[in-house]
């Protein structure tokens, strides 16, 4: 399909490697197994893969067309039409990994804004080139955690209002390690306590305590204690935060965190059903050495012109294989750009609105439920854009209802937590107007049991 | 031709993109949370636009010109699938919307899954995992799962070749497995038959296996290498990086591979995207399907004549777990999914066909020019030594450098470790004979300077943004912010 030769090109050239036909070229190859009839569909133009994939995506049902109050980590901002223009620069998109400097300076110079950014934004000193979302960027904190301590320490606690993806991936990541004990989220711990209460689990063979900020219910609890007592232990903290709340809030580097991670999909990302998102990972200097993933650096040439290189490539699994700090190679660059170019036109005031739009609308939204018979808020204040609210019916019955009215309902939090039955979560953002939140409290109240 | 940062750029006070007032009553945000300070730069919009243009024309890119990254399969990305990723109906999807309506995915999905194990040969797909990297560590830690799920605890070891990715020890390491590496034949590049025969005990865990090799060579004996280690309990991972090479002309779950992730950035055209997002969908054989990492799409009501089928998530009950939030990376889906549907069986088999002739084509062109130590008809690429005795002091990077005077992207460099001074060169399909030749006349006259000006190879770069830059300094400084923080 796009294939360039002609019939009398390829001859020419199989004439000169000196062989008879293409069949040749594969003779090294188990004939037994050569040439298998693939079953798959005959090809299409691309006008008729155009309208393929155009039915298939019209067979779902977009945000566009409802009103939107699902959050959960991933979240409907709004994007300004400059962040997906310049992606599709095929400067930027059909470029690789910076392996040549001379000839990446475009997308090194990118990635040193965007760790600038990240490094801003958290209140702390380094940011890596990014993961592949707010899971592996978790997960590769507990990875850093355990190895910092060099098989010394091997306990990892984590707060159960750490998204339950990010647990999940925590451990799928640690499974190989058998000494490693991850604790913290059991069945019987309350999912909306403070950090604080992970306090009595600390000791002095725990390596990391994870925490979210604000957490996956919304809520904003200030983090110097239990920051304070896990350094007492020599324990290192780990912060999971949601970038546009950080417009507003202090920022967790100012608690003291030793490593902040997160979902960057936020910043000028789609929703995209999952996917690709922007894992994004910080700490502080003294550990700028056990990071994984890429680093860029600022340097000169030889006439003194500034330039960036990826740096501290040692670390690395294409130099060190087995004992790098982790396998990663490609990280999520093209998301990582698009973050840089969100952050950059927003800018300090364009963020800060952004963050306030979110707060102010979900605290309305909030107070307007727990107004409603039989619907309250049970999420602590304050609480940033997400709060948890308490049903009189099932959730998947109310958000029936809600869908025929047009309106996207939250999450239903049984599907997270069984014991949080007939608990939503709500998310609000800029994009949600005071008519669509009054909307939803309407149809909210008419909901019958079925 | 240096672009100042944007901090440099930024101006107090300046506004870029601005946001409606609150439309709502103001509540009030306790005093004590607020952060004080919000230090982002302060840009316009045409400031934030221009600096990112200009920042652009300072990259190489496969819109630009020719990429021959060896083992990066640096083809043309249609354009048509940056279209289609972004369809309203797609990229407007919030991932935890009720399955009746993100029907339409749930279909790309699985068709997805089911082309992928058509191609490969294998019995299911988990479309998951982020990057090729990421889907070597779900591939390891299946087959841990899989020798302690059956109490064969002994298995604490994976054979990795010599010449394999740096990935695949540091995947197996991550995975709790000690690394066993595996010499090469000298003369052939495979395998060494009979160090794997000695190796393969019940100790071993599994093989990880790229084929064709980062030598751009097809295992000559493949299907012995796969008995002997299934023969001694262990498994075969395959490492579907070379997997351009194979599309329609064989399938490495027929050659008895167990596991294999796909690239999708690299094998069916996704953008590499100056360095991610990948994707790396795993398949396995039908005795791993339910160790693959959860969730997969299964068709849970099948279809009639006048209703589609109807698609849901399903957990394996032995899944490995979650290796990502969510379901992947679906924006990468979508245009793998449009660019094998433009394919179809035919195309695709001459996508590998034409990658193999382009590579024979262009190792043909420059063969008196640069060694090449292994003499065998390649894959979809080939790596040459960059040295000549006649100028000792030329390296493979002082060609590599030199290659961008003359406007083309260098090959991979010292890589694979086996070969001195590699320069790995993968031309891909879409490339043109005009382009190969332009490309080998470039490395021919690189051979003539080596020997006449030696000095204009060490110096080159000399006609980039900027000339070679000081590694060494970089790492020294530590300079990885446009500001240095303060120390407290």
């Amino acid at each position: 399909m796009f294939i360039p030769h002609t019939d009398s090109e390829r001859d020419e050239m199989l004439k000169t490697i000196g062989v008879k036909s293409l069949e040749d070229l594969f003779a090294n190859v188990p004939a037994k197994f050569r040439f298998p009839q693939l079953n798959l569909p005959p090809a299409l133009c691309e006008m008729e893969a155009f309208a393929q994939a155009q039915e298939l995506s019209m067979a779902n049902v977009s945000t566009q067309e409802l009103i939107c109050f699902l959050g959960a980590g991933a979240y409907h901002h709004y994007i300004p039409a400059l962040v997906d223009n310049l992606l599709q620069r095929g400067e930027f998109y059909s470029s690789y990994t910076p392996y040549q400097p001379e000839v990446s300076q475009g997308t090194l110079q990118a990635i040193f804004e965007y760790q600038s950014l990240i490094s801003a934004l958290t209140g702390m000193d380094v940011s890596n080139a990014s993961h592949y979302d707010g899971a592996t960027a978790t997960a590769e904190a507990g990875i850093m955690a355990i190895s910092n301590f060099r098989g010394t320490r091997n306990k990892i606690i984590v707060s159960k209002s750490v998204h339950p993806h990010y647990r999940q991936t925590l451990r799928t990541y640690l499974q190989g390690n058998s000494s490693v004990l991850i604790v913290g989220d059991e069945q019987d711990k309350d999912p909306l306590s403070s950090p604080d209460a992970l306090e009595p689990l600390m000791d002095y063979q725990t390596a990391l305590v994870i925490v979210q900020y604000p957490d996956f219910f919304g809520q904003i609890f200030a983090l110097d204690h239990i920051i304070r007592k896990a350094h007492e232990y020599g324990a290192l903290v780990a912060v999971v935060t949601y970038p546009i709340s950080l417009g507003l809030i202090k920022p967790p580097g100012s608690f003291g965190a030793d490593i902040v991670v997160g979902e960057g999909q936020s910043l000028g990302i789609p929703l995209s059903f999952g996917g690709p998102y922007l894992g994004f990972f910080a700490t502080k200097k003294e550990y700028v050495r056990k990071i994984s993933g890429r680093l860029v650096g600022e340097t000169t040439d030889a006439q003194g012109r500034k330039g960036y290189v990826l740096t501290l490539t040692p670390r690395e699994q294409h130099i060190r294989r087995e004992k790098a700090t982790s396998n990663i190679c490609t990280n999520q660059g093209l998301m990582a750009l698009a973050a840089t170019i969100y952050l950059s036109a927003l800018g300090k005031h364009g963020l800060k609105q952004v963050a306030n739009l979110c707060y102010q609308k979900a605290q309305y939204a909030a107070d307007s439920i727990n107004q409603l018979d039989g619907f309250s808020v049970v999420s602590k204040r304050p609480f940033f854009n997400e709060f948890v609210v308490q049903c009189p019916y099932p959730v998947d019955e109310i958000n029936n209802h809600l869908l025929e009215h047009g309106i996207l309902g939250g999450v239903d939090l049984k599907t997270f937590y069984p014991e949080l039955e007939q608990h939503m979560l709500i998310a609000v953002t800029e994009m949600n107007t005071r008519e669509e939140i009054d909307a939803l409290c309407h149809v909210l109240q008419e909901v019958k049991h079925d | 031709m240096t672009e100042p940062t944007i901090y440099e750029l930024s101006v107090p006070g300046r506004v870029g993109i601005k946001f409606p007032q609150p439309d709502v009553p103001l509540s009030e945000i306790p005093q004590e949370l607020l952060r004080e300070d919000l230090p982002l730069p302060e840009l316009s919009e045409l400031d934030v636009v221009r600096h990112f243009t200009h920042l652009s024309s300072l990259n190489y890119s496969i819109d630009g010109g020719f990429y021959p990254l060896g083992s990066c399969t640096m083809k043309y990305n249609p354009k048509i699938n940056e279209a289609v990723a972004r369809l309203p109906g797609f990229s407007y999807i919030h991932p935890l919307q009720p399955v009746d309506l993100i029907q339409g995915n749930l279909a790309l999905m699985y068709l997805l899954q089911e082309w992928l194990k058509e191609i490969g040969g294998f019995a299911g797909v988990s479309l998951q995992p982020a990057a090729g990297a990421q889907g070597e560590f779900v591939g390891v830690s299946i087959i841990n799962a899989y020798h302690r799920e059956r109490g064969d605890h002994k298995r604490t070891k994976i054979l990795i070749p010599d010449s394999a990715h740096g990935t695949n020890p540091a995947s197996s390491a991550m995975s709790g497995f000690s690394i066993v590496s595996l010499p090469s034949d000298p003369v052939r590049g495979n395998v060494d038959l009979d160090s794997l025969k000695s190796l393969c005990d019940d100790s071993i865990a599994g093989l990880m296996l790229t084929n064709p090799n980062t030598l751009g060579l097809f295992e000559e004996h493949i299907c012995e290498i796969t008995e002997i280690v299934h023969q001694a309990g262990g498994l075969v991972y395959g490492d579907g990086a070379n997997l351009n090479a194979l599309l329609g002309i064989v399938r490495p779950g027929d050659l008895g591979i167990d596991i294999m992730h796909y690239n999708l950035h690299k094998t069916f055209s996704t953008p590499h995207g100056g360095g991610g997002p990948g994707c790396g969908p795993v398949g396995v054989a039908s005795h791993l399907v339910d160790y693959l990492p959860s969730p997969i799409v299964i068709i849970s009501e099948e279809g009639t004549s006048e209703m589609p089928p109807y698609y849901d998530f399903y957990t394996p009950p032995k899944s490995i777990g979650r290796v990502k939030s969510f379901y992947g990376q679906f924006g990468m889906m979508v245009r793998a999914f449009t660019y094998i549907s433009m394919h179809g069986p035919e195309g695709l088999r001459k996508v590998s066909e034409y990658a193999v002739l382009n590579a024979n084509y262009l190792l043909s062109l420059i063969q008196e020019d640069y060694h090449l130590p292994y003499q065998r008809t390649c894959m979809h690429e080939f790596v040459v030594e960059g040295r000549w005795q006649d100028a000792p002091e030329v390296r493979a990077l002082d060609i590599s450098k030199r290659l961008m005077d003359y406007k083309f992207h260098p090959p991979t460099n010292y890589f694979p470790l086996i070969v001195h001074e590699a320069l790995m060169i993968e031309p891909t399909e879409t490339e043109s004979k005009q382009t190969l030749e332009a490309f080998a006349n470039a490395l021919k006259s690189i051979a003539k300077e080596a020997r006449t000006n030696p000095e204009l190879l060490k110096t080159a770069p000399h006609s980039t943004p900027v000339g070679r830059l000081d590694e060494v300094k970089a790492a020294k400084d530590l300079v990885l912010c446009c500001w240095i923080p303060e120390q407290e």
